[in-house]
C-alpha cells in the first residue's frame, strides 16, 4: 500500500491548515496532501476516495487548483452508497460548473439517481441537478423531474419544484410539460412545496405567455383565497417569525399575484381586497412584516391601476421614509423610484427628506436618494434643489463627488430656465469639483458662454474671482483661461457690468498673472497649456503693454518636450516678433460658436425621424437670436465629415449643396429675381407654399375631384413612355403630373426604365406621416422623381405648411412646388410634393435626405425634422 | 445568486454559487465582496449595490453572511433569510461558532442544499431543516471520517492557534450563552 494513502483524516488536515503561521507553511502542507491525493488517484484506492474529495472541497475553499480531483466526483457518484454519492455530488457542485465538459458524463448517473429506489439518494440528484443544470441537461432530464414533482415524499416534491425552475429557465420551450404539475403543487397544504411551488409558476408566467394565461384563468381566486388564509392563520410556531406566520410565503403569494395582476384590469380587482388587507394589517415594527409591506407596496404600484390602495401604498412608504432604521429607509427610496412614474406629486411631497438622504453618510442611501432627486426635479423646483446639491457638494465625501457632480451638471443643462443662472451654477461646481467635470460639460459650458454675449464680461470676472480661490480643479482653470483669451479687455474694462456685480479692478498685468499661474502650474496638462498658449497670444494683442512680458513667457516653452507646445510656442512667438501687421487679425475673438450644431454633435447622430424640436439640449430661452442660416446649416450637416463651419450666412453652402438647381427653383417658386445671393435663393425657397403660378397648366385640372374616369383615361394616356418622356422634360408640368401618378401608382405601372420601386414611409412622427413614391425618367439613371405626400391624423389644420429637404454633396436636388400650403386635419386630404434627385454616385451610394417640416397649429409655430436612410437601394 | 460568509480577515468559509463562474473570477467575488463589506459601518444598511446585483449582508460575531441577489429583489425578505439559516446552523449546532463551519463545511452545504436550491427558497421551517438533516445523517454511516459532534470544538486545545482570536473561539454566533 502506498505510505501516503492513508493519509491523515480531514479534521487533522483542516486542524494543520490552521496550524500555520506563515503563508508559505500552508502551502507545504497542501503540497503534501495534494501530492497524498494525486497518489491515490492513480492508485484507484477506493475506501479514502470519498474523504480525499471531502479534502479537496477544503483545498479548494482555500484557493488553490483542484481541477485533478474532478472525475473522481464522478467515480463516487457512480458509487453505490449513499455517503460516497453525497460526498460526489458535493463535489459536483463545488469543484465543476455547468460549462465544463466532464458534465456531460454525469447526465446518466443523473438519470439513474433519479430513478433511484432510496428517496434521499433521489434527493441528492435533484439537487445537483438543480444547482448545475445545462441546457442539455435540461432537456434530457426533464421527464424524470416532471414525474417527481407529483412524488410521494414532500421533500423530494420541492427540490423537484426548483429544479424545474432551473430547468424551464435553461429551456423555455420545455415550460408547457410542467404546467399541469406545477399548477397541482398549489393546492398542497405542505408549505415547503407551495412556497416552492408558487416560485415554479411565477418563473412559468415569466418564460412563457401561455403559462401566464393559464394561471391568471384558473389561479387567481385561488391564490387570492390562499393569501387571505396564510395571512390569517393562527400561531404556527415552526413558521412563525416575529408574530408572522412564514413570512416568506407571504412574500412569494404576493409576487405571484403581481406577476398574475399586471396588464390584466380583472385579475387586479380580484385581488384588491387582500392587498389592503395586507397593506393595513401588516405589523410594521419588525423586518418581516416591512419585508411583506415592501413586497405588497411593489405589487400594488405593478397592478392595474387603483387609486385607493394606491394611496395606501404612498403612505407606506412615506411612513418607511420617516423609519429609524436605514434599511427601512433604503427600501423606501428604491420604491420612491418605481411610484414616481405613477403619482409623481406624492413622491415630490416628501422631496425636503429624500434630498436629505442624500447627505446621509451610507452609501447606498446615498445613491438611491440621488437617482431619486434626478427624477423629482422639474422646472419649478430646480433652483432650490440644485442650490442643495452644490452646498452638499462642499461637504461631501471625495468619492461621492464625481457621481454627484455628473447628476448636478446633468440637472443644471437639462433644466436651465437662464443662461445666467445656468452660468453661475456651473462655475459653482467648476470651482468645488471641477476635477470631476467630465470635458463635454465644460465644453458645453464654452459654448454658451460664447452665445451669451450680454454676459462675457460678467463670466470672465466671475471666473477670474473663482480661480483665485480654486485654481487646483481643471477644468475650472480651461474655462477660465478661455475666457481670459477670449474677453481679457472686458475683465480689465469691467465691460458689461451688471446690476448684481462688485466692481473690481484687475490690471493687465493681472489677467496675464492668471495665465501665467495656469500655464506654470505642476499639475496643468497638456489640454491646460495648450489653452494658455493660444490665451496669451490672444491677450498679446489685447495688452500691448504686456506684449514683450506674454512674449518671455511664451518663449519659455521652447524648450517643452511635448512637441505640440514647443511647436506652438516657436509659432507663436514669430507671430508677435515679427507679424505685427496680420496680429490682430489673426488673434480674433472666436466666432460665436453654434449651440444647434454643437449640440448635435454632442448628441452623436441625430435621431432619424420624430419630432425634435430643436433637439438642443442647450435650450435657453433668453439666449441671443440665433443667425437664422444656423438651424439650416444644421440641416445640411448630413455627414460629420463634411461639418460646415459655423458662419454667419448660410448662402455659400445652398448655393454648394443645390447647385445648378438654384435658378430653375428661383424660376418655379414664381419670382423672376435673379439669384443675387445665397441667402435670397433660401428665403424664395422657404416661401414655395404659395400656390405657383405656373403650375395652372390643363393637365391641373384632372386634379380637381369627381372627374375619376377622366382623369384615368388621361393618365393612361400620358403614361405612355412617350408621352411622359416629352412632358417630362417641362419641369413646370411635371408636378401636377406626377400628383397624378401618385394616386394610382399602386395599380399601374410606373412608366420609365421598366423598373418600379416601393414606396416608402419616408417619415412618421405623431401626426404627420410623408409617402414617398419613386419613378425615373428613361435614360437617365442617376436621376430619380419623388412624390411626396404629406398627411396629417391630428384634428388640427396644419397652416403654413412648408417642407424643406437638404442632400450631401453628391446628390443634387430639384424641389417643386407643394401642391398647397395647408394640410387638412384627420388625414381629409394631403399635400403633395414633388422632388428630382440626381445621385452622381449612382450604383455607388444611395440616396440619403434630411428633412425638416415647419407649419403652424392654431397659429403656433411648430417644426419637426429627421433624416431619411430608408430609401430603395439602387437609386 | 450566490452565498458567501467571509470572515472579518476575508477568509471565506462558504461559498455558493448558482450561476456558473471561473475559479479566478469566483475567488475576485467574494474578495470584492468583503472589501466592500467589512468596513461598513454597523448603523448602515446592510445593502450595498455591487456590480449589477445587491449584496445582502448580515454580521454575526466575526463572521459576515451576504448574499448577492438580483437588483429588483427583496432586500428585507433576503436579510431574514439570512437570519433563518444562521438559526438552523445554531439549532443544528447546537450554539454554533465559526469553527463549526470550519470543521463541518460538508455539513453546512447539506443544510444550505435543504434551505435553499437553484438559488430559490426550499423551506421555511427550521424544525423540518433540522428533521431533515438527521435523516441524512442517518443515512451517512461513515461517521468516523465526516462526523464531529459539536462538542469536540470546544475540546480542541487552545494552542491551536491561529487567525481566531480566543474570544471568537468561544463566541457564538448568535451571542449566547455556552454551557
Amino acid at each position: 500500500m502506498n505510505p501516503f494513502s492513508s493519509g491523515t483524516r480531514l479534521r487533522d488536515m483542516i486542524r494543520a491548515v490552521r496550524a500555520c503561521k506563515t503563508a508559505a507553511e500552508e502551502r507545504a502542507v497542501i503540497r503534501k496532501e495534494c501530492a497524498a491525493i494525486r497518489a491515490a488517484i492513480s492508485e484507484n484506492d477506493q475506501d479514502y476516495r470519498h474523504r480525499n474529495l471531502a479534502k479537496l472541497m477544503f483545498i479548494h475553499m482555500l484557493g488553490y487548483p483542484t481541477h485533478f480531483g474532478q472525475m473522481e466526483c464522478l467515480k463516487l457518484i457512480a458509487a453505490a452508497g449513499f455517503p460516497e454519492k453525497r460526498i460526489g455530488y458535493l463535489g459536483l457542485m463545488l469543484l465543476l460548473d455547468e460549462r465544463q465538459e466532464v458534465l456531460m458524463l454525469v447526465t446518466n448517473s443523473l438519470k439513474q439517481d433519479l430513478n433511484h429506489s432510496n428517496q434521499y439518494i433521489v434527493g441528492l440528484a435533484l439537487c445537483a441537478l438543480g444547482n448545475i443544470c445545462s441546457a442539455e441537461m435540461a432537456r434530457d432530464l426533464a421527464p424524470e423531474v416532471e414525474r417527481l414533482l407529483q412524488f410521494r415524499d414532500p421533500n423530494i416534491r420541492k427540490k423537484a419544484a426548483l429544479c424545474s425552475i432551473r430547468i424551464i429557465k435553461k429551456v423555455p420551450d420545455l415550460a408547457e410539460n410542467f404546467l399541469n404539475a406545477a399548477a397541482s403543487l398549489l393546492k398542497e397544504k405542505h408549505h415547503g412545496v407551495l412556497i416552492t411551488g408558487v416560485q415554479l409558476c411565477t418563473d412559468l408566467c415569466r418564460v412563457s405567455e401561455e403559462a401566464l394565461e393559464y394561471f391568471r384563468k384558473k389561479c387567481t381566486e385561488s391564490m387570492v383565497k390562499l393569501l387571505k388564509e396564510v395571512v390569517n392563520s393562527p400561531y404556527m410556531p415552526e413558521y412563525d417569525i416575529a408574530g408572522i406566520a412564514d413570512p416568506f410565503l407571504h412574500i412569494r403569494l404576493l409576487r405571484f399575484l403581481r406577476v398574475l395582476g399586471q396588464g390584466d384590469a380583472d385579475a387586479s380587482d380580484l385581488m384588491n381586497d387582500i392587498l389592503a388587507q395586507v397593506a393595513t394589517k401588516t405589523e410594521s415594527n419588525k423586518n418581516a412584516g416591512n419585508a411583506i409591506l415592501y413586497e405588497c407596496v411593489e405589487t400594488i404600484m405593478s397592478i392595474e391601476d387603483n387609486s385607493g390602495l394606491r394611496v395606501l401604498a404612498i403612505n407606506i412608504l412615506g411612513r418607511f421614509l420617516s423609519n429609524r432604521d436605514n434599511n427601512i429607509r433604503y427600501v423606501a427610496l428604491n420604491m420612491l423610484m418605481k411610484a414616481i412614474t405613477v403619482d409623481g406629486q406624492a413622491v415630490q411631497r416628501h422631496r425636503v427628506t429624500i434630498l436629505e438622504c442624500v447627505k446621509d453618510n451610507d452609501a447606498s442611501i446615498r445613491k438611491r436618494a440621488l437617482e431619486l432627486v434626478y427624477l423629482l426635479v422639474n422646472d419649478t423646483n430646480v433652483m432650490p434643489l440644485v442650490k442643495e446639491l452644490i452646498e452638499y457638494l462642499e461637504v461631501s465625501d471625495q468619492d461621492f463627488k464625481g457621481e454627484l457632480t455628473a447628476k448636478i451638471c446633468s440637472i443644471v443643462e437639462k433644466f436651465s430656465p437662464e443662461k445666467i443662472w445656468y452660468i453661475d451654477q456651473m462655475l459653482k461646481v467648476l470651482s468645488e469639483a471641477g476635477n470631476f467635470v467630465k470635458a463635454e460639460v465644460w465644453h458645453a459650458l464654452i459654448v454658451v458662454i460664447s452665445n451669451a454675449s450680454d454676459l462675457h464680461g460678467y463670466t470672465v470676472r466671475s471666473l477670474y474671482r473663482a480661480f483665485q480661490t480654486s485654481s487646483e480643479q481643471e477644468s475650472l482653470v480651461q474655462v477660465a483661461v478661455w475666457c481670459i483669451g477670449e474677453y481679457g479687455e472686458m475683465l480689465v474694462n469691467n465691460v458689461g457690468m451688471l446690476n448684481i456685480e462688485d466692481p473690481i479692478t484687475v490690471t493687465e498685468s493681472d489677467a496675464v498673472d492668471i495665465i501665467e499661474i495656469a500655464i506654470k502650474r505642476h499639475s496643468s496638462d497638456l489640454t491646460t497649456q495648450a489653452m494658455c498658449l493660444i490665451a496669451l497670444l490672444k491677450l498679446s494683442c489685447r495688452f500691448p503693454s504686456c506684449s514683450q512680458r506674454i512674449q518671455e513667457i511664451i518663449v519659455q516653452l521652447k524648450g517643452s518636450l511635448l512637441l505640440e507646445l514647443q511647436q506652438r510656442s516657436i509659432e507663436f512667438s514669430s507671430i508677435i516678433e515679427k507679424h505685427q501687421n496680420i496680429r490682430s487679425t489673426l488673434v480674433e475673438r472666436m466666432p460665436v460658436l453654434d449651440e444647434a450644431t454643437y449640440s448635435g454633435k454632442r448628441a452623436g447622430s441625430l435621431p432619424a425621424t420624430g419630432p425634435t424640436s430643436n433637439a438642443a439640449s442647450l435650450n435657453l430661452p433668453n439666449g441671443v437670436a440665433k443667425p437664422s442660416a444656423a438651424p439650416l446649416i444644421d440641416l445640411l450637416d448630413l455627414s460629420s465629415d463634411d461639418v460646415p463651419a459655423p458662419s454667419s450666412s448660410g448662402g455659400d453652402f445652398l448655393q454648394d449643396l443645390l447647385g445648378v438647381d438654384l435658378s430653375q427653383a428661383a424660376s418655379l417658386s414664381g419670382t423672376s429675381q435673379a439669384p443675387k445671393s445665397g441667402t435670397d435663393v433660401l428665403l424664395d425657397l422657404l416661401s414655395i407654399g404659395s400656390p405657383p403660378a405656373q403650375s395652372s397648366t390643363s393637365t391641373a385640372d384632372i386634379l380637381s375631384p369627381g372627374q375619376d374616369n377622366t382623369s384615368v383615361s388621361t393618365l393612361q394616356r400620358i403614361s405612355s413612355p412617350s408621352s411622359l418622356s416629352a412632358q417630362g422634360s417641362s419641369p413646370a408640368q411635371a408636378a401636377p403630373m406626377m400628383d397624378l401618378l401618385d394616386g394610382f401608382s399602386s395599380s399601374l405601372p410606373v412608366a420609365g426604365n421598366g423598373l418600379t420601386y416601393p414606396s416608402i414611409v419616408a417619415f412618421e412622427s405623431n401626426s404627420l406621416r410623408i409617402n414617398f413614391d419613386f419613378s425615373k425618367t428613361p435614360g437617365n439613371p442617376q436621376a430619380t422623381l419623388i412624390q411626396a405626400k404629406f398627411s396629417n391624423s391630428s384634428p388640427n389644420v396644419y397652416t403654413d405648411f412648408i417642407f424643406q429637404a437638404a442632400v450631401p454633396k453628391f446628390l443634387q436636388l430639384h424641389l417643386d412646388p407643394a401642391s398647397g400650403n395647408t394640410l387638412p386635419a384627420s388625414g381629409n386630404g394631403s399635400i403633395t410634393q414633388s422632388l428630382r434627385v440626381t445621385n452622381n454616385q449612382h450604383g455607388k451610394k444611395p440616396l440619403v435626405m434630411r428633412i425638416r417640416i415647419a407649419y403652424k397649429v392654431n397659429g403656433k409655430d411648430t417644426l419637426e425634422e429627421g433624416q431619411i436612410n430608408n430609401f430603395p437601394r439602387d437609386l | 445568486m450566490g452565498m458567501a460568509d467571509p470572515n472579518r480577515q476575508g477568509k471565506t468559509r462558504l461559498a455558493k454559487y448558482y450561476v456558473p463562474l471561473e475559479d479566478s473570477e469566483k475567488h475576485k467575488v467574494e474578495y470584492e465582496v468583503h472589501r466592500l463589506v467589512v468596513n461598513r459601518d454597523p448603523k448602515f444598511t446592510n445593502f450595498v449595490e455591487f456590480r449589477t446585483h445587491k449584496i445582502i449582508y448580515r454580521r454575526y460575531a466575526g463572521l459576515f453572511f451576504s448574499l448577492c441577489v438580483d437588483i429588483t429583489d427583496n432586500e428585507l425578505a433576503y436579510l431574514e433569510c439570512i437570519h433563518l439559516f444562521v438559526e438552523i446552523l445554531d439549532h443544528f449546532f447546537s450554539n454554533v461558532c465559526e469553527l463549526d463551519l470550519v470543521f463541518n463545511f460538508h455539513k453546512v452545504y447539506l443544510i444550505l442544499d435543504e434551505f435553499i436550491l437553484a438559488g430559490e427558497l426550499q423551506e421555511t421551517s427550521k424544525k423540518a431543516i433540522i428533521e431533515r438533516m438527521g435523516e441524512l445523517e442517518k443515512q451517512d454511516e461513515l461517521e468516523n471520517i465526516l462526523l464531529l459532534q459539536a462538542s469536540h470544538i470546544f475540546a480542541m486545545p487552545r494552542a491551536e492557534k491561529a487567525v481566531f482570536s480566543a474570544s471568537r473561539f468561544k463566541g457564538s454566533l448568535l451571542g449566547k450563552k455556552i454551557q
